[in-house]
């Protein structure tokens, strides 16, 4: 009996000795935590993208508490969303214009060949890494979908002739794409970027065209008439300065000989001029 | 040999594999000369570090040995014209490496006697360490063993080492190479001349050259000659040294060669000066003695061309910017060529395109057919955890564990955790998997990735 007394005592003892500290250290050792740094975060996709410019959902929903940063810089939230977390905060909804990743280059094997048949690991950072992947063009799309596995949001789909097609849609310019690329084909635009040079090609003239039936080969037809320097060769390629993107019509995709350059519509229709060469061929050109 | 090996090993380091040599092919062939090829494509960067800056404008006449490009900066060589002929382009061509780079178009002059007349008399007696350093850079010289570092910049020890031992690497352990056989045969006196002289640049007080044991007729050879040079001025006798090491891949890379030489490791992330060695190839240091004394600059190596699919294999004295295809042509080329590799098999460079120049760093090129074994496509099967990659690897590292990692896409861990910077790529791990796992090109994939994260 006694034994069972001493048990429960000393039991009762430790327990209470256990919640006095536990209260001393609720008390001294608190950290007080904005409680809607949760119900912002709960706002939030959870996709952890960075998209933001911030590690994740939680550090952004911490800066937004904070207010040093716009609700609307969450490209993954719908903008009825991110007005919700901006009435909760009684914050302006900021927020740019959707920015999209678009790719630079147009040639998909049935345009552009290739020089050698690549054998190994299927992706495009290894291919690159052995003799720059095989590809006629040495700037050109790999096609071996880095960009398609590492997109979060099933945006970035390869089409038949192996070239990335992003879903603008679906896409929150996280630049994951433009991190994998061994090529640096990608690069994030405001979707109202819609003039377009889709080619990084840097050779000029004939030996470009070689390479690529829908290549930029520096004519300067484009740049020739264009308003007030919108378009530039540089390097050998056309360059849009985007910084007057107001004056941007579709007058330049209608001097391209080749169809490198280009007028994405949103719902992703993409325009080629009138004159652009016509591509017939639908199988993959052989490794010449 | 063979029975005799058994109860004398010649030096070595721990691990590594043991690969089909195929050296029989070009062994015994001494070193030619071919025809000029019509142009010659001298890209700027052929070396580690900054890349030249060209000296000529298109349309120029230069000649043979004559500087076309200048060297930016300590780390970085001058280029110096091949062959005597006009400058045709400035530009962008095809490199092995993969991305298009500026090179300098040299189209060659058909009946030119190709003299080099571009040069002057150095006395070696009088130069002091400083002005062999500058010189070995006006040669253009880089590492010719493959690695491309400019040869000058290993002279110079970072503050606070001093070099005693110039190791001289004669190993080639990569299979069918066997241009520095040849040159250690055929230009012992350039390449003692050029022993002597990295010694007197680095301070160093004495050289071994190792030499892997399955070309003991090279040992001999320069035993014999340095014996010679014992008995004509005693005081130089057992300065330098030759050694026989283990016929192993890869004795030839600095770090194991200094372990089979010397018993000691290069500290992780350290250099070879951190133990007081300087390592160069005996390519090198022949062309170093072989042009300093003549005031010439780096324009031919010796190059092996060999392979299943090459009809007359050998070693070629080759002109710098040789298009690799007028140098296939010229020893004949099977019609189901497969894939052409610039340097050894193991860790040369497969190419996209026959296009590519001859640059300073290619030692050999190797043609593969088409039914070659090792060019089918193996079935990857996952890692059995055998542990024979780390039974391979020369440096100790975990391959098996890094190879998971890569596949897991945890790239920063494995550079983190498991040391994956100290990795050189010499494909032993990928060579013994019996998985089939392509462990080296998921490595590179990592090296890759983890470079581009680290520049933003």
């Amino acid at each position: 009996m006694l034994s069972i007394l001493t048990a429960v005592g000393f039991m009762a003892t430790l327990g209470l000795l256990l919640a006095i500290i536990l209260i001393v250290a609720n008390r001294w050792l608190y950290v007080y935590e904005d409680p809607r740094i949760d119900q912002v975060e709960d706002l939030l996709p959870r996709a952890n993208c960075g998209a933001c410019g911030t590690a994740g959902c939680r550090p952004f929903a911490e800066m937004l508490v904070k207010g040093e940063i716009e609700p609307g810089r969450c490209t993954v939230n719908s903008t009825e969303m991110n007005q919700v977390i901006a009435d909760f905060l009684g914050v302006d909804l900021g927020a740019g214009e959707k920015r999209v990743a678009r790719l630079a280059c147009a040639g998909g094997d049935h345009v552009a060949g290739m020089r050698a048949a690549y054998q190994g690991l299927h992706t495009c950072r290894a291919a690159a890494l052995v003799s720059g992947g095989g590809k006629g063009c040495a700037w050109g799309c790999l096609g071996l979908g880095d960009c398609e596995v590492v997109c979060d949001f099933n945006a970035i789909q390869l089409d038949r002739h192996g070239l990335p097609v992003v879903d603008e849609s679906k896409c929150t310019a996280c630049g994951d794409c433009v991190d994998v690329c061994p090529k640096d084909l990608f690069s994030l635009h405001p979707v109202s970027h819609r003039l377009w040079v889709a080619c990084k090609n840097l050779d000029f003239g004939d030996e470009a065209e070689r390479q690529c039936a829908v290549v930029c080969t520096a004519c300067g037809r484009c740049a020739q008439d264009s308003p007030e320097g919108l378009i530039e060769i540089r390097d050998n390629l056309a360059q849009v300065d985007y910084g007057k993107n107001a004056l941007a019509s579709k007058v330049a995709i209608e001097r391209c000989p080749t169809g490198a350059i280009v007028w994405l519509e949103p719902g992703g229709l993409v325009l080629k001029g009138r004159d652009a060469r016509k591509v017939i061929r639908k199988e993959a050109l052989p490794i010449t | 040999m063979g029975l005799q090996s058994l109860f004398h090993r010649h030096p070595t380091f721990e691990h590594g594999i043991y690969p089909v040599e195929h050296k029989e092919l070009t062994a015994d062939k001494p070193i030619r000369r071919l025809s000029f090829a019509p142009e010659l494509v001298i890209p700027l960067a052929q070396h580690k570090g900054a890349p030249a800056v060209p000296l000529v404008k298109v349309g120029q006449e230069v000649v043979r040995g004559e500087p076309i490009a200048r060297a930016e900066g300590f780390v970085s060589v001058p280029m110096h014209a091949p062959a005597t002929g006009i400058i045709s382009a400035i530009e962008r061509v095809p490199t092995a490496e993969g991305p298009k780079a500026p090179a300098i178009r040299l189209k060659v002059y058909e009946a030119a006697s190709q003299q080099v007349l571009y040069d002057f008399e150095r006395d070696l007696e009088v130069m002091t360490p400083d002005s062999i350093i500058s010189a070995v850079q006006d040669a253009g010289l880089v590492g010719l063993g493959g690695a491309a570092f400019p040869s000058h910049v290993k002279m110079r020890p970072p503050e606070g080492r001093t070099i005693h031992t110039v190791i001289v690497n004669g190993c080639e352990c990569e299979p069918y190479l066997t241009c520095d056989h040849r040159i250690m045969l055929e230009q012992t006196d350039a390449l003692f001349r050029g022993i002597r002289l990295a010694m007197k640049a680095t301070g160093a007080q004495r050289a071994i050259i190792g030499v892997e044991d399955n070309k003991l007729d090279a040992v001999a050879h320069l035993r014999k000659y340095l014996a010679g040079e014992a008995a004509r001025d005693p005081s130089a006798a057992s300065v330098i040294t030759a050694q026989a090491v283990e016929t192993k891949y890869p004795q030839g890379a600095e770090k194991m060669l200094i372990s089979s030489l010397l018993g000691k490791e290069v500290p992780m992330g350290g250099l070879p000066a951190d133990l007081g060695v300087a390592v160069y190839n005996v390519g090198t240091l022949a062309q170093m003695g072989d042009l300093l004394p003549k005031g010439r600059g780096l324009i031919e190596r010796v190059v092996t061309v060999s392979g299943p699919a090459v009809e007359h294999p050998g070693n070629f004295m080759v002109p710098i910017g040789t298009p690799v295809r007028f140098l296939l042509e010229q020893v004949g080329l099977a019609d189901d060529v497969g894939e052409v590799i610039l340097g050894g098999p193991m860790m040369g460079m497969a190419v996209a395109s026959l296009d590519v120049p001859v640059t300073k760093a290619v030692s050999g090129v190797v043609a593969l057919r088409q039914e070659d074994p090792d060019l089918h496509q193996r079935k990857v099967y996952p890692c059995i955890k055998c542990g024979e990659c780390l039974k391979a690897c020369p440096i100790s590292l975990n391959p098996s564990m890094l190879g998971e990692l890569a596949q897991a896409r945890q790239y920063p861990r494995m550079a983190e955790e498991f040391n994956l910077d100290q990795c050189f790529e010499c494909g032993c791990c990928a060579y013994v998997c019996p998985s089939n796992i392509p462990l080296t090109q998921y490595f590179r994939i990592a090296k890759s990735i983890n470079r581009d994260l680290a520049n933003g």
